[in-house]
């Protein structure tokens, strides 16, 4: 391997390992990947974590506890660019539905011994802590942004991931609109594209893995909704999923509950 | 030659599939009519019609042996003429290769008279001008257009408005009329290469009575427009850039794209460059674009149109009046797709309607 | 087959001169055969391998006869082609667009007004007009820089001082060591003199000091449609096809980018167009 091959590193925080298993899922690309970039750290991949500096930190997980808010400072004074992946390190994640309850109840439900358990009162993004360069989004994130992401960083362009709907992917794809069609609720016109559609794809309403899209009217699709016959609980619930708290989708579950 | 009659669509499509061409016609799936390649006229749509509506569309079955008595499918020529997604060129080191141009033989079956005046707008968009597209030209010419007379217009369509339908008038090879008691389509001839097709089919010369009932066809499909539209003065309505309606169109639009993913005749693109991970090899492609997006009109990382209001107004306006200055001609064939395939049921028409 | 019109040439960086801290000049040459001509105010569309394309004003001809390109590092792509060294390749296309209307200035007295990175596309106007000296009245050169360190192409606007024209500069944040004038190139039309009736003008910069100055020049009794302004918007084609640049009727990429501020006055008045 070339001595000067840029480090990557990949971190953990709170989070289900799913995006990093994206990177081990890219197969084919991973060897090309390895060739041109040294895997420096990864635990999920390798058991040698290697010493810094690193060129490109791929961040996984929300920021939960004390030791989690000392541990990704030092991501960041370590990595030259730091990214995050997938709507925990981006978002909060499924588990910042915390934010909306007390964190101390939920652990006396689930510990046996919730005094052993350090927590913060919220999952937060990790650009909450510290500053970021790119966030890919997505539950979990797709394999082929995570390459563009890599390629791009490694090219000097910026990454080709739109900001634009879910919808623009789904009718390039050649889907046929769940919702004008069969009147299934579907997040795609608030979403932000990313996935291939891939819901909508297999006649399923799209749920919002990719966070909001660059300019989300969420009230306007929640009027549409409504008149398909969801529920202010169904509406409310449909936007407190994997990014409960990001501001758009925060908003949306709030205008719905003010509609009900 | 003069029209003629066959019983069966099953020696059309045998010629058109012997004489090297995919022969791409409508069928049901995912619970619209489609439009996908057939090997026999048995997969076509048969007894089923739509109902369409702002941001509404289903299928309804109505036993019948009629296959084309449904309107716009959610599926355009654009699919064809201008793919969704186009290789530009590869680059490596100091050389740069063009994609390798590939325009397989495609008959498309069933497009209607709104279609094949999108098509034409097309054609003035990528060959009219100084800069004309080999690529599209390619793929507009391995293109064989069997058009079929509207029988059935949908909720949201408006061709007859906008001077394109319902009956084909031109820009096809071949036009087909179906008709019931018995059931039977006159043919009628647009191209040489139309025509060619034709006399190697079992035919009969159309009669009189074959005739007129095809006109009749045609007439009460006019009577039937779901939408209309005033077009006399349309530029000077939208010249009404301040209107308080666009504040009201833009609290309701979605800035989703869908209208212009759907629409036949929205050409925009953007490109997106890539760099392959083995060798470096850096790739552009070319793909369909929104002006509802706001990386559509960014300069120095601000877009020119970043309210939803302001999109709106340069969607509308483009397709109803600037079109018409950059290519004298309308960008709207009256198709009805932005209509129905809007997820909130924003009706261009109504829109349009209410401007002062 | 005729080529693509998306289809880039590779030209070859002949030189890379370092204008200011964020800003190169190039000159570019094709691997093969000459420089299409091209018209004062025309662009091409630049092609950093990999990263992107973007459209650049073109600054003039270079001795042996390539493209004098001037690029500010402000995205990724415009990075990327600043980094360019001589006898590396990018890819060019065009060049496009309606330039200035030289030849309408003649017999009159000319003002040039640029703002910032504005002054590039206007170079060749400038030289045009001082190598014909004797067919114009008086040419004024006003251009404003946000400070001294980015004002562009100083040695040049010098020698266009010798060479005839009235060169006036400002800054809006000055330095310790400026002693001219501060604030916007609007200000300067007050110190340069021409006869408001008599005289064209070549207007190039933002948008709002393009306005700004047009509206001044206006106010002075120049006509709307001696004013010319090179405007700039989104671009990924510059052949018609892709439908970024639209402006109201207009695509920038042919229609412009040099427009009369008779037509694109009204329309920049309206937000959003």
């Amino acid at each position: 391997m070339d001595e000067q091959a840029p480090r990557l590193a990949v971190w953990k925080f709170a989070s289900c390992d799913g995006c990093q298993l994206t990177l081990l899922d890219c197969e084919d690309e991973l060897l090309s990947v390895a060739a041109r970039l040294e895997i420096a750290y990864f635990l999920e991949a390798s058991s040698a974590p290697g010493p810094g500096p690193y060129d490109l930190s791929l961040v996984e997980g929300s920021i939960t506890t004390p030791e989690d808010l000392e541990r990704i400072r030092h991501v960041r004074r370590v990595s030259r660019r730091l990214v995050t992946i997938g709507a925990c390190a981006t978002a909060g994640g499924v588990q910042a539905l915390r934010d909306f309850a007390g964190v101390k109840e939920f652990a006396s439900v689930v510990y046996a011994r919730p005094d052993y358990i350090a927590t913060l009162d919220r999952s937060t993004p990790i650009s909450a802590h510290v500053p970021v360069d790119f966030e890919l989004r997505g539950c979990p994130i797709d394999r082929r942004q995570l390459l563009e992401v890599i390629s791009a960083f490694l090219a000097g362009r910026r990454p080709v991931v739109p900001a634009h709907s879910v919808c623009v992917e789904c009718k390039a794809r050649g889907n046929v609109c769940v919702m004008v069609a069969h009147g299934t609720p579907c997040l795609g016109p608030v979403t932000q594209a990313g996935c291939g559609a891939l819901c909508p794809s297999f006649n399923r309403g799209c749920y919002g893995c990719f966070g909001p899209m660059e300019s989300p009217n969420a009230a306007g699709l929640n009027h549409w909704l409504r008149g398909l016959g969801m529920s202010t609980p169904e509406l409310v619930r449909i936007y407190r999923t994997y990014h409960a708290t990001t501001e758009p989708f925060q908003r949306a579950a709030e205008e719905a509950e003010e509609h009900g | 030659m003069d029209a003629v009659v066959i019983e069966s669509l099953e020696p059309l499509i045998a010629e058109l599939r012997s004489r090297g061409f995919a022969v791409v016609g409508p069928v049901v799936r995912d619970g619209a009519i489609r439009f996908e390649e057939i090997a026999s006229a048995g997969r076509l749509a048969r007894g089923v019609t739509d109902d369409q509506e702002p941001g509404r569309y289903r299928l309804r079955e109505t036993g019948d042996e009629m296959i084309f008595s449904f309107a716009a499918s959610p599926d355009s020529a654009k699919r064809y003429t201008q793919p969704p997604r186009q290789a530009l060129f590869r680059m490596r080191g100091e050389r740069i290769e063009e994609a390798e141009e590939e325009a397989p033989r495609i008959a498309l079956l069933g497009v209607r008279a709104c279609d094949l005046a999108a098509i034409g707008v097309q054609d003035r968009v990528f060959l009219g001008g100084r800069h004309p597209d080999p690529a599209y030209r390619l793929r507009r010419e391995a293109l064989l257009l069997v058009a079929v007379n509207c029988a059935v217009p949908g909720g949201t369509c408006f061709c007859v408005s906008m001077g394109t339908g319902p009956r084909v008038t031109a820009g096809h090879d071949i036009a087909l009329t179906e008709l019931a008691a018995p059931h039977r389509f006159v043919v009628e001839i647009g191209s040489e290469r139309g025509e060619e097709i034709v006399r190697a089919l079992p035919r009969a010369p159309a009669s009189a009575r074959d005739q007129a009932d095809a006109e009749e066809v045609s007439r009460t499909a006019a009577g039937r427009m779901g939408r209309q539209v005033e077009t006399e003065g349309i530029q000077e309505r939208l010249s009404a850039h301040d209107s308080p309606r666009w504040q009201q169109v833009g609290a309701r639009c979605l800035t989703c794209a869908n209208c212009t993913m759907v629409c036949p005749t929205c050409f925009c693109t953007t490109v997106e460059d890539s760099t392959s991970l083995a060798d470096g090899t850096a790739e552009r492609v070319e793909r369909w674009d929104s002006c509802f997006t706001l990386g559509f009109s960014e300069v120095n990382g601000t877009p020119v149109r970043g309210s939803n209001p302001g999109r709106y107004r340069q969607w509308l306006t483009h397709k109803f009046s600037t079109w018409i200055d950059q290519f004298g001609m309308s960008g709207c064939v009256g198709c009805g797709r932005c209509i129905t395939w809007c997820p909130v049921g924003i009706d261009v028409t109504e829109e349009l309607a209410n401007l002062p | 087959m005729i080529s693509h019109p998306m289809t880039p040439v590779v030209y070859r960086v002949r030189s890379r001169r370092p204008d200011r801290v964020d800003t190169v000049t190039l000159t570019l040459e094709p691997l093969r055969g000459d420089c299409p001509p091209f018209l004062p105010g025309q662009f091409t569309m630049l092609y950093a391998p990999g990263v992107g394309e973007i459209p650049v004003s073109i600054s003039g001809r270079s001795r042996s006869g390539g493209y004098a390109q001037t690029i500010r590092a402000v995205g990724a792509v415009s990075a990327a082609l600043c980094g360019k060294r001589p006898g590396e390749v990018v890819g060019v296309r065009g060049p496009y667009g309606h330039g200035w209307g030289v030849p309408a200035a003649a017999g009159l007295d000319v003002v040039v007004a640029a703002g910032g990175l504005g002054i590039a596309p206007l170079r060749p106007v400038v030289r045009a007009l001082l190598a014909g000296r004797d067919r114009y009245g008086r040419v004024s050169v006003i251009a404003g820089a946000r400070s001294p360190a980015t004002l562009m192409y100083p040695r040049e606007l010098a020698r266009w001082s010798r060479q005839g024209a009235d060169v006036q500069v400002i800054v809006d944040h000055p330095d310790h060591a400026w002693h001219g004038p501060v604030g916007l190139v609007t200000r300067l039309v007050d110190r340069i003199v021409f006869e408001p009736r008599r005289t064209h003008a070549f207007v190039c910069g933002p948008e709002a000091m393009m306005r700004a100055t047009a509206e001044e020049l206006l106010r002075r009794g120049v006509a709307p449609a001696r004013v010319e302004l090179s405007l700039e918007r989104n671009m990924k084609c510059a052949v018609v096809r892709c439908g970024h640049c639209q402006f109201g009727p207009l695509f920038v990429c042919e229609d412009g980018p040099v427009l009369g501020y008779d037509r694109a006055g009204p329309m920049l008045a309206v937000a959003e167009l």
